[in-house]
């Protein structure tokens, strides 16, 4: 049991719905093992926990080889949307929840929530226009504080 | 396997101390496997939560994971996690004698 993880720290920096569910599920699945989890949301990351944002959060249809969709057809108005709809019908069958209530949940487990000061900056953010669970705005510095002794994940 | 006691009986556990039968169990036991575990009373609240980790194994063979105790149990994901500090369905799942729930979400 010596080597077990006691700490993670994600990190949270893209905004596509692709790149918010990966982190949102390791963070939401440390807590259920009883490890200590904090997000701390950066650059477009930032959409996740932005009020007004984080309910609109859509695939990235165009520069994602993954989708196996002409680049072309990916750039067209709408098909984002379309292929969100999709994926979310298909997740919800699965009872994986919303970006929104994935957040909450995520918070009630205990893990903490925060953005970064300077894409805060940035995108001329504060903290009013994010998600109450958001427990600060910190620095890099901050950051590192709290995650000492523990393992940093990027995404 | 490992063996474990628990109310004066031996059972076998796999390596992280669950239940590999979990008809070895009974109510008995819990209290020790809590105490193993670092919850040293198990309150009303604890024992709501176990028997419903009972009921959905014997109903569906695997034990639910979080997001669904929090949605079915009657019991919130916060309260679950003031009962449960190191992981609600993990460690209720092993007081309650049933395997480990597996499920990403």
């Amino acid at each position: 049991m010596g080597d077990s993880i006691e700490k993670v720290s994600i990190i949270v920096s893209k905004g596509s719905l692709e790149g918010i569910y990966p982190p949102l599920i390791m963070a939401n699945g440390a807590r259920a093992e009883g490890i200590e989890a904090n997000l701390f949301f950066t650059f477009f990351g930032l959409d996740a926990i932005h009020k007004e944002r984080h309910e609109h959060i859509k695939v990235a249809t165009v520069g994602n080889p993954g989708l196996h969709l002409a680049t072309m057809a990916g750039g067209l108005p709408g098909v984002s949307s379309v292929m969100t709809h999709y994926l979310e019908r298909k997740m919800e069958k699965l009872d994986i929840p919303s970006i929104p209530e994935f957040i909450e949940m995520i918070s009630d487990t205990g893990a903490g929530l925060y953005g970064c000061k300077a894409s805060c900056d940035l995108f001329e953010l504060t903290k009013d226009d994010l998600i109450e669970q958001v427990k600060d705005i910190i620095t890099v510095g901050e950051f590192y504080e709290m995650a000492a002794g523990g393992h940093i994940i990027f995404t | 396997m490992p063996i474990a006691t628990y109310a004066g009986k031996s059972v076998t556990v796999n390596d992280e101390g669950f239940f590999e039968n979990p008809d070895e169990w009974n109510e008995e036991m819990a209290p020790e496997i809590a105490q193993a575990e670092g919850i040293d009373k198990l309150s009303e609240d604890h024992w709501r939560v176990i028997k419903f980790m009972r009921a959905e194994y014997a109903e569906k063979g695997t034990g639910p994971t979080v997001r669904i105790l929090g949605k079915t149990s009657g019991v919130s994901i916060k309260e679950l996690y003031q009962l449960f500090p190191k992981g609600p369905a993990k460690v209720a799942a092993k007081i309650a004698g049933i395997p480990k729930p597996r499920g990403c979400i």
